[in-house]
């Protein structure tokens, strides 16, 4: 039996070399600077210092968590319902509509981006309607309306899978129980459902409040080469301005940043699951 | 008259979506055949961007790339991924999860920080950037995939089959091949799927640890939609195509089998 063991050892080393090393470089390269060799290891936080000093900086970290914030609350408020409706669904329509729901994931993101471009421009197709209709050209593009929307194109199939998941699995007895019980429906999905749906809506919001804030590609290709967010900011430093130190003090910010929400959101979700159960209601067990 | 009503809003809702999802694509895929420039009106049909498309040796060396790096990733990532994963479900707890914790990084960090830490790592180690940088990158993050998807199928198989062969004089190599394996290929062929979706879809890695010219389609997507081109529209349509075949015959074909064993 022993000698199995011996099939995980090569793959042990290639992930300490291709994930750990590439990890503690980051932080290496994040508390030193350009000029002096990171094998000397003078230790400075003068990076994070720029970063926390420049209120250009602290605007562009707002601005990213504040879209991306956006963009989760409009997948659940969007994602729920479609999410719902196809869970209630059957047999072979259900398993179409959620193969149609989730397919645009299959396609290339940057391609996916790049069609709303035509859609939104000044001479795309919504302003033309727009002008058949008499109503003048309308600022699409390039504004937080259309990084939002291209961020609630790419990431809803996200939010609808893992509530869809938690949904589906649920007993559909308990529904019929609390109805049996007395509660109306509206008390039903807010008694019964919603919270056994919750997990699935705390796994939404990770998978799509990631992607959105360290996105950079939508910001860029809708927001046109103004509009900042901090995936912005961390590829300017690398690709054009070659501050790597700088560079990897930002992500490493945006890291702990994200690192943080996401343990919040675990501890809201374990939260309400224990008021739930204070309150008598809510989990069976 | 109450169930009647609740279908019709599910279904002009469930309707909205798939079109918020699907008039994009429509539209970018109707005018890849324009034969103008213009993206909003329609001139006439051509085939005049496919031919373009088919014409540039940059879009065809990026797609070329972007398949053979997938293919690679996902033959290498898949039978390391294997491998490690059923090692891993005989070793210790404590190095297994260990081993977990370190997979997981690539998954749980945003794709930038990913991409950056490897860029830096290829630079201080002074590799060329260019086609194998971007390899071993993609191998780097699938294989976390494919143990994902493998080690719980594991968990579940009886511990004792492998002994048992064993035991019957197979050697541990035809134990994992005739043993293990076969009971686990569900979970290594998904494994295998998402490694190379995985690898096709992948920006935002390829562009950090690329260099020397070489790019893929995400990365030629990326500059060059700067201006508006309908070659764009004529590449992402083979794409969509493409992908909507091999999805059609994932999920088609195992419906037409259990009909037949049906019908049998």
């Amino acid at each position: 039996m022993k000698s199995f063991r011996e099939l995980s050892y090569p793959y042990i080393v290639w992930a300490c070399v291709m994930i750990g090393i590439p990890m503690i470089l980051i932080i290496l390269y994040a508390f030193t600077q350009s000029g002096n060799s990171v094998t000397t290891f003078t230790f400075t936080i003068e990076n994070f210092l720029d970063f926390f000093n420049d209120s250009v900086f602290i605007q562009v970290l707002m601005q990213s968590l504040k879209i991306a914030l956006i963009t989760t609350v409009l997948c659940i408020l969007i994602g729920y319902p479609a999410a719902f409706f196809v869970s209630r669904m059957e047999g072979r329509m259900k398993a179409t509509i959620f193969l149609l729901l989730t397919m645009p994931m299959w396609i290339n993101m940057l391609v996916r981006t790049y069609s709303w471009i035509s859609i939104l421009s000044d001479s795309g197709l919504i302003n033309t309607i727009l002008g058949y209709l008499g109503i003048g050209p309308i600022q699409l593009l390039y504004t937080d309306f259309s990084v939002s929307l291209g961020m609630v194109y790419n990431f809803l199939p996200f939010m609808i899978i893992s509530i869809f998941n938690s949904l589906d699995k649920m007993d559909k007895g308990l529904l019929e129980a609390s109805a049996d019980l007395g509660a109306n429906k509206v008390q039903t999905f807010l008694r019964v459902m919603l919270p056994l749906s919750l997990p699935g809506v705390i796994t939404g919001i990770t998978l799509v409040f990631l992607p959105a804030v360290s996105s950079f590609v939508i910001p860029k290709l809708l927001g046109g080469g103004q509009y900042v967010l901090i995936g912005n900011l961390i590829e300017t430093q690398f690709i054009s301005v070659g501050e790597w130190h700088f560079g990897s003090a930002i992500s490493l910010v945006m890291t702990i940043i994200i690192m943080i929400s996401m343990y919040l959101t675990k501890r809201v979700d374990k939260q309400s699951a224990s008021d739930s159960v204070a309150s008598g209601g809510g989990r069976i067990w | 008259m109450v169930k009647w009503r609740g279908k019709l809003l599910s279904g002009s809702y469930l309707g909205l979506i798939l079109l918020f999802f699907y008039l994009p694509i429509i539209i970018m895929i109707v005018f890849s055949f324009n034969s103008s420039r213009s993206l909003t009106i329609w001139n006439g049909f051509s085939l005049e961007w496919y031919e373009k498309l088919f014409h540039s040796e940059d879009m065809m060396q990026a797609v070329i790339n972007t398949f053979s790096i997938a293919i690679l990733a996902t033959a290498i990532s898949t039978v390391v991924g294997t491998l490690t994963a059923v090692g891993l479900s005989k070793s210790k707890r404590i190095l297994r999860e260990c081993v977990l914790a370190l997979n997981d990084l690539p998954m749980l960090n945003p794709d930038i920080v990913t991409a950056i830490g490897l860029m830096l790592f290829f630079t201080s180690l002074r590799i060329e950037k260019g086609y194998v940088t971007m390899l071993l990158a993609h191998i780097a993050f699938c294989i976390p995939y494919v143990i994902l998807s493998v080690l719980p199928k594991l968990r579940t198989l009886d511990p004792n089959l492998a002994e048992a062969a064993m035991d019957l004089g197979a050697t541990p190599w035809q134990a994992l091949m005739k043993v293990i394996i076969p009971q686990i290929i569900p979970a290594v062929i998904s494994g295998a799927l998402i490694a190379f979706t995985m690898s096709l879809d992948d920006f935002v890695i390829s562009y950090f640890v690329t260099g020397n010219g070489v790019s893929n389609i995400s990365i030629l997507v990326y500059t060059m939609s700067k201006r508006i081109n309908p070659t764009i529209n004529a590449l992402s349509t083979i794409l969509v195509v493409m992908i909507t075949v091999v999805l059609i015959l994932i999920n088609v074909v195992p419906l037409l089998r259990k009909k037949e064993g049906v019908a049998k």
